[in-house]
């Protein structure tokens, strides 16, 4: 912060300017409340000034390592830090590319009126959230930028006000605010434990007492808080429900980021802090992240809604990305950011195809209608392309991640995980042919709501954006597990992260 | 006085926790706020339970005073620990604003279905 205070516009504060710049767009989208086309035009510049900022900073961090800012210049464990690895790095380049593409389906797709109604600084405020989660290195900073991000969350899922949602929307509240005590309750052991705060800190005293049985029981309780924000079971049942009364506009965002979160915060806890009872706590991972893909995926199986297909297949993909947290190698976790990356772009490709989708047919309820195909082939080929590629064809992203992951459970004999995740790719990929057979195949029927010709591509136009992200994150496989591995190399030498905070 | 502080933070759970079971959403929030006094409880107590002066140290004393778990001493004199102070107040006003948006979507709820049970607010699928 020392060059903050001298005015110069300095690398070293690079962590902190993703997330400044969402603070600071929000308070301005607040000022210009009631000018929709000004706050449409702010919003549009923030979030691509986002990427630019967020790919800047994953760049330093590759070429120049770990990024540590501390804030107010506190020497290490009292002040806050802000500590990005090329994890964190990519996760931000991620959340803004995803904000970008749904702001261009919000632009079409939001009603009006809740789209005046202080939408655009809480979308903001929420991924300044979002950004800081990423960019902290403080477990009660991280506290701090769940909740800003939860409470954002919370007035976007209810925002419409409709009967529906704030029911919805109050029991999504409730069970965040009890994991939200519960992850208080681990901050408190941790800090009890080793009176810190900072989690390199944290993390190295960890290390210096290996079979301490609090540091395991603020592992779990961990594990528990970010089970229930990442939808993992047994805390995923809040999901379908929850994220079916989002607005379509944004259930892009909400489906692809803030359950990533919840992943990220159990990578992040995982690799750096509790680290010493891998046998017991990441062999529960792996068991928690199978069965969180068997459930999820007869959930998928079983809908006739598109939301809520999609809705069961993201609770069931989280799977994957525990599944390579808990085998715990560079390998598998290359796979697990690999696969997180992959996911983020295709899940709110997917959302949005929905929503494009749903804008013509008026209901989200495939059973109401049929043979989109014929009136809008390009939909249809986009969704297609999307769903192949969620469920891991080559040449898009899926099969690469998947492969990674699979070929580190096969190296470490974990063949009932392996089975596992084979065969929840087969059923995500019957569940997400059966949309495509129910929606888009057939006969022409159910109600069609006309509109121009314009409207169409700029609603597509998003969805085609991401499919070519996910297309060349499959083609330049080699350029992204290269990262991917440099990523979980990071990940699995605890030391560097410690080092470059502690050893400041 | 560790014991006594145990069973409270415990009573303060356990309290909540059959609040949130109720089927009144009004006891359910209770039930939430109940459970953060306990978290908050159980912050201070990771600073130790312990008396000593507020603290207010001067520039040169911070050096001295960077070891030791919970509270420092500093020539002699005993400190409590200030950061559990500042995760409470942070965590205090974070619950204000969750338990008051609570209320104002049990009330919009409450309007919408005429019911605060939650048994008959289970919804039917995708309505």
């Amino acid at each position: 912060m020392t060059c903050w205070s001298s005015g110069g516009w300095s690398m070293t504060n690079l962590v902190a300017y993703p997330v400044l710049l969402c603070f600071g767009t929000g308070i301005v989208e607040l000022l210009l409340h009631g000018r929709v086309a000004l706050q449409r035009a702010v919003a549009l510049l923030a979030s691509l000034s986002g990427i630019v900022l967020a790919v800047l900073l994953t760049y330093t961090i590759w070429t120049s390592g770990i990024q540590v800012q501390t804030a107010g210049g506190w020497p290490v464990p009292f002040g806050i830090t802000l500590t990005a690895d090329l994890f964190s790095g990519l996760m931000m380049i991620l959340a803004s590319i995803v904000l970008f593409t749904t702001l261009l389906f919000v632009f079409r797709d939001m009603n009006p009126d809740s789209e005046r109604t202080f939408f655009y600084p809480v979308l903001f405020f929420m991924m300044a959230g979002v950004n800081l989660s990423f960019a902290t290195g403080d477990i009660f900073n991280l506290y701090v930028a769940f909740e800003v991000m939860l409470i954002s969350s919370y007035f976007l899922l209810s925002l419409g006000s409709t009967g529906p949602q704030v029911r919805e929307g109050l029991k999504y509240l409730l069970l965040n605010t009890v994991a939200s005590s519960i992850f208080l309750i681990g901050v408190a052991l941790l800090y009890g434990v080793t009176a810190s705060l900072n989690m390199a800190d944290i993390a190295a005293k960890a290390a210096a007492e290996p079979g301490n049985p609090y540091i395991t029981l603020a592992g779990i309780l961990f594990m528990v808080v970010f089970a229930a924000k990442g939808a993992l079971f047994p805390f995923y049942w809040w999901l379908p429900r929850s994220y079916y009364y989002v607005p379509n506009a944004i259930a892009p965002l909400f489906a692809a980021v803030l359950t990533k979160v919840g992943v990220y915060g159990l990578v992040r806890v995982f690799t750096l802090i509790f680290i010493h009872d891998t046998g017991f706590t990441h062999t529960l991972l792996l068991a928690l992240g199978g069965l969180t893909m068997v459930l999820g995926i007869i959930g998928a199986v079983a809908q006739h809604d598109f939301k809520a297909v999609l809705s069961y297949n993201l609770i069931s993909h989280i799977g994957y990305m525990i599944m390579g947290l808990g085998l715990y190698s560079v390998l598998s976790l290359a796979g697990a950011i690999y696969y997180i990356a992959h996911h983020i772009i295709v899940k709110s490709g997917l959302f949005l195809v929905s929503g494009a989708t749903s804008r013509i047919t008026g209901t989200t309820d495939f059973r109401n209608y049929s043979g989109l195909l014929a009136s809008n082939p390009g939909l249809a080929y986009t969704f297609l392309a999307l769903a192949v590629s969620l469920a891991g064809v080559p040449p898009f992203s899926g099969f690469f991640a998947k492969f990674a992951l699979l070929k580190a459970a096969a190296q470490q004999g974990a063949w009932g995980i392996l089975a596992v995740a084979l065969a929840v790719s087969l059923f995500t990929l019957i569940s997400m042919i059966r949309i495509f057979r129910r929606a888009y195949w057939g006969r022409p029927s159910g109600q069609r709501i006309q509109r121009d010709r314009k409207d169409y591509i700029a609603t597509l136009t998003p969805a085609v954006v991401l499919l070519a992200l996910s297309a060349a994150m499959g083609l330049g496989g080699g350029h992204m597990m290269d990262f991917a591995l440099a990523a979980a190399d990071q990940l699995m030498h605890p030391n560097v992260y410690i080092d470059a905070v502690v050893g400041r | 006085m560790e014991l006594l502080a145990a069973l409270l933070i415990g009573l303060l759970l356990g309290v909540g926790t059959y609040l949130l079971l109720e089927r009144n959403m009004i006891r359910i929030v209770l039930g939430t706020m109940l459970i953060t006094y306990a978290t908050n409880f159980m912050l201070l107590t990771s600073g130790r339970l312990k008396t000593g002066r507020a603290p207010l140290l001067g520039g040169s004393e911070v050096q001295a005073a960077t070891e030791g778990v919970g509270g420092v001493v500093v020539e002699g004199i005993s400190y409590v620990d200030p950061v559990p102070q500042a995760l409470i107040l942070t965590s205090i006003v974070i619950g204000l604003a969750t338990t008051a948006f609570a209320f104002v979507l049990a009330f919009r709820t409450v309007q919408e279905y005429g019911t605060d049970d939650l048994l008959e607010l289970r919804g039917v699928e995708h309505d």
